[in-house]
């Protein structure tokens, strides 16, 4: 029952939608406030409709119902409750829901703003958000319903096709058919049993929605030819969340691969976490270039460009998670819906791209770009390089696609391709995150530049010096480290600048003038936390990636390896089944010693899933900031559970990537901390100081 | 636009194209087919490929004490298309591993044993074939189709 209701009520869903995207275009048209209105209404509806139809089918996951294919695919009854929920976003059907629902929601939000002078956007961005709310809600009715059930004839027979595989629909095929109910569901992937995995998808997604409201006022900007930068302002909050929730995604994949896939790294340049990464690059480089605009008036054709760019490949990014075009870590099946998503994503990009072409002339720059080292050539330049980041992904992603049309054979590239040719990028965009805040608006020269940097790139030179001599001859990670060091010490230099000013203008003590400082500039300075935190994380990186060790070998009891200054020996295994939860557990303990001196136990895990036949390798793991001593569990001989095979990582200060990304999160926090709402307002002249730093 | 801005566009343009050609040339792995392989004949021996077959669950042995990993893949059509009028990849897996007249083709990996490995798996592997005609594997990438819809990460082992 519950199945033809949520079904019932997400095709209601898509109706009300289509009648708002028309009502939104005709009240455009003949300026009707009231056609508007009422698409707004219709907007405000379609987020109840969907949120009851996901409802449905979540109390369809709690309880079991597995005549419904998609329940029985992603659940099983050994799963406890928040799993199965979290079931709704982990299989493709539920996450297409998940993605409308999330959309909705937005766009409910956004439409319940006061638009005041602002209400010609208001039609054009309800259009843009029913179009893709459309779309998601036609893939679930039509294409891959989460409804749809397996069906039996009189004598209890699964109804079946041709080749074997049974058929799913939502009603009765024929009459004297029964729902087929299953004893159990197949169950979720153990690897994705984990908190990680309750909270990656989910922030992804809400990251890769956000992102379609700045791209809603910014075709609704292009439609009205109200190309100044009120749409930037209007949605410089939604970009930041959208940026936050994508990043927060992101390294919570890294997390979640680290904790459970045990291979020892975070990041493994697959394309699936390719394809969240390339919004981010696009998204980053929308949120620096913006800032140009409002300043300066110039790159109004590349903001576009952005995020039209942005939107596309939150599209793509969810396209190449939910379709088989590409083999990938991930496996998601193959599934009929990725010819759709082609399909739309061309037609959004082209019919984005056209209408910016068309509203051209109109997005002229409002001065003119003077010097190389000013400010807005410097942010210019690191837009380049995200974009080049971009290339080189989606290069490699499209690589085997490419060569196969061009050669009749299936070239790929791999981790290899990436880590070289991304990393000059990456180094460069360190460089610049030192210089460019300390350049000048309009006109900037070396000698400028030279003044304001020389100090702290004199100190970042004996770091590297430094670092060259006592920690490691490895030019590239020196060159990295004095990076690092760079923008760290310029960054603080500023707040050091700043807060002494203040201190001395206000005679404020050093923390209050730290605090207001921050408090009363929060997207400079809340940017330049966010600037220390990426220096913080690179730390982690290039300790990881220029530093990583490894040994295995197999061990008798009290046998021991060496890896590093650890000693790491073998003390016991024991191995237990949990029936109920449907596990087997094997546990080794180790000791650990570090140049001979007792630090504790390890005890690496294999837990052994019976339903789905499938191992999972739990390191145990040694965290410091110097460096993590990460053991895996290998194998071991049952009869005698006399030795076992280790793995054995060290990774130095890989720690810091995870220290980075909170401070991060702290960083973002103040740059997106709301004022008194200024958006809301129109722009006052009364007091001049708050109109600069608010647009700082 | 100032001429310098050009000059220092192209000269970041060119940079860029030299990079991803380079990292390409130096990175890149024909995919190919048991079948395809063995086509080829000795002028394949020593390239970087990215093999992909169906594990024959018999074949496999493990040392673990020198983590020597050997088994055998039979011939599977990769072909997206070809797989599913086949019936999907798990039934073009399982007439791989069932049918005595693939071609096969011995694999040799040294390190820990990936917990996906066990019969009518569908392997991906990267590295190059010897003289003898042994695939040394330098990293496994394992699916297994029959059991989950979506999101099962296959592991990586390198």
């Amino acid at each position: 029952m519950f199945a033809e209701f949520g079904y019932g009520i997400l095709f209601l869903a898509f109706l009300v939608t289509l009648y708002s995207l028309g009502a939104a275009i005709y009240g455009a048209q003949t300026k009707s406030t009231q056609w508007v209105e009422s698409a707004r209404r219709a907007m405000l509806l379609t987020f109840p409709l969907i949120a009851i139809s996901a409802a449905s089918l979540i109390y369809l996951i709690v309880n079991n119902h597995y005549e419904v294919s998609f329940v029985y695919e992603v659940t099983s009854k050994s799963m406890p409750t928040y799993l199965k929920v979290t079931a709704w976003w982990g299989g493709q059907a539920g996450s297409l829901v998940f993605w409308a629902f999330l959309l909705s929601g937005f766009t409910s939000a956004v439409t319940l703003r006061k638009w005041n002078r602002d209400i010609e956007f208001l039609p054009w961005v309800i259009v843009v958000c029913a179009i893709t709310v459309a779309f998601f809600l036609s893939l679930v009715l039509f294409y891959e319903t989460p409804f749809a059930r397996y069906w039996q004839d009189a004598s209890g027979k699964l109804l079946s096709d041709a080749s074997g595989s049974p058929i799913t629909s939502v009603f009765a095929p024929a009459s004297g058919i029964t729902p087929f109910l299953p004893a159990d569901g197949r169950g979720l992937n153990p690897l994705l049993r984990h908190p990680g995995m309750v909270f990656h998808p989910p922030l992804l997604y809400l990251g890769f929605v956000s992102f379609v409201i700045p791209y809603a006022f910014a075709i609704a900007a292009l439609i009205t030819g109200r190309t100044d930068d009120r749409w930037i302002r209007l949605t410089r909050r939604w970009t930041l969340v959208a940026w936050l929730f994508l990043s927060f995604g992101l390294v919570l994949g890294g997390r979640w691969a680290y904790d459970v896939l045990g291979w020892g790294g975070y990041w493994g340049w697959d394309p699936v976490e390719i394809a969240a990464f390339m919004p981010w690059l696009t998204g980053t480089a929308f949120l620096h270039s913006v800032m140009i605009q409002e300043k300066r008036g110039l790159l109004k054709h590349w903001n576009m460009i952005l995020i039209i760019l942005t939107y596309s490949l939150v599209i793509f990014g969810t396209f190449l998670t939910r379709s088989g075009v590409l083999s990938s870590v991930h496996a998601f099946a193959e599934s009929a819906i990725g010819p759709i998503f082609f399909t739309y994503i061309g037609f959004s990009f082209i019919a984005s791209i056209a209408l910016l072409i068309k509203r051209w002339p109109d997005l002229q720059a409002e001065t003119e770009m003077k010097s190389m080292l000013s400010r807005e050539a410097l942010f210019l330049f690191n837009n380049l390089l995200f974009i080049s980041i971009l290339v080189v992904c989606f290069w490699g992603v499209m690589f085997p696609l490419i060569s196969e049309l061009f050669t009749g054979q299936k070239v790929t590239v791999g981790p290899p391709f990436y880590e070289r040719a991304t990393t000059p990028l990456f180094a460069s965009l360190l460089f610049l995150m030192a210089v460019a805040p300390l350049s000048a608006w309009g006109h900037s020269t070396i000698q400028t530049l030279g003044r304001s940097t020389w100090k702290s790139a004199v100190a970042a030179s004996l770091v590297g010096i430094a670092l060259f001599f006592t920690y490691t001859q490895n030019i590239g990670a020196v060159i990295g480290f004095t990076l690092v060091a760079f923008v760290i010490f310029i960054t603080l230099q500023e707040f050091w600048r700043g807060t002494r000013a203040r201190q001395r203008a206000q005679r404020e003590n050093w923390f209050v003038a730290l605090a207001r400082l921050t408090g009363r500039n929060r997207r400079r300075y809340g940017g330049y936390i966010i600037h220390i935190s990426m220096a913080i994380m690179a730390i982690g990186i290039l300790g990881i990636e220029s530093f990583q060790s490894e040994t295995q070998g197999t061990l008798a009891k009290d046998q021991a390896l060496n890896i590093a200054d650890y000693t790491v020996q073998y003390k016991e295994l024991a191995t237990w089944d949990d029936t109920g939860a449907g596990v087997n557990y094997t546990r080794a303990v180790v000791d650990v010693y570090k140049n001979g001196i007792y630090l504790g136990q390890l005890s690496p895990r294999i837990d052994y899933y019976f339903d789905s036949q499938q191992n999972m390798t739990i390191p145990g793991n040694r965290s410091t900031l110097r460096d993590d001593l990460y053991v895996l569990l290998v194998d071991w001989q049952p009869v005698s559970n006399m030795s076992a095979t280790f793995k054995i990582y060290v990774n130095p200060l890989v720690n810091w990537l995870w220290i980075g990304a909170l401070i991060f999160f702290f960083g973002i926090g103040i740059a997106a901390w709301p004022d008194k709402d200024p958006e809301a307002e129109p722009v006052r002249v009364t007091r001049s100081s708050k109109q600069t730093s608010a647009a700082d | 636009m100032k001429p310098k801005f050009l000059v220092g566009g192209l000269l970041i343009l060119a940079a860029v194209a030299y990079l991803i050609f380079s990292s390409t040339r130096a990175s890149a792995e024909r995919f190919i087919t048991v079948q395809e392989m063995e086509a080829e004949g000795p002028s394949i021996v020593g390239k970087s490929l990215r093999l992909t077959g169906a594990v024959v669950g018999d074949t496999i042995q493990y040392d673990p004490n020198t983590l020597t990993l050997t088994f055998e893949v039979a011939h599977a059509p990769a072909d997206y298309e070809i797989t599913e009028e086949q019936g999907g990849l798990a039934e073009v897996l399982h007439q791989a591993v069932i049918d005595p007249n693939r071609e096969h083709v011995k694999v040799i990996y040294v390190g820990v044993k990936p917990d996906l490995l066990r019969n009518e798996a569908q392997a991906i592997m990267t590295g190059k074939l010897d003289a003898n005609g042994v695939f040394h594997a330098d990293e496994l990438l394992l699916k297994c189709p029959t059991r989950y819809e979506e999101a099962a990460p296959d592991q990586t082992s390198s």
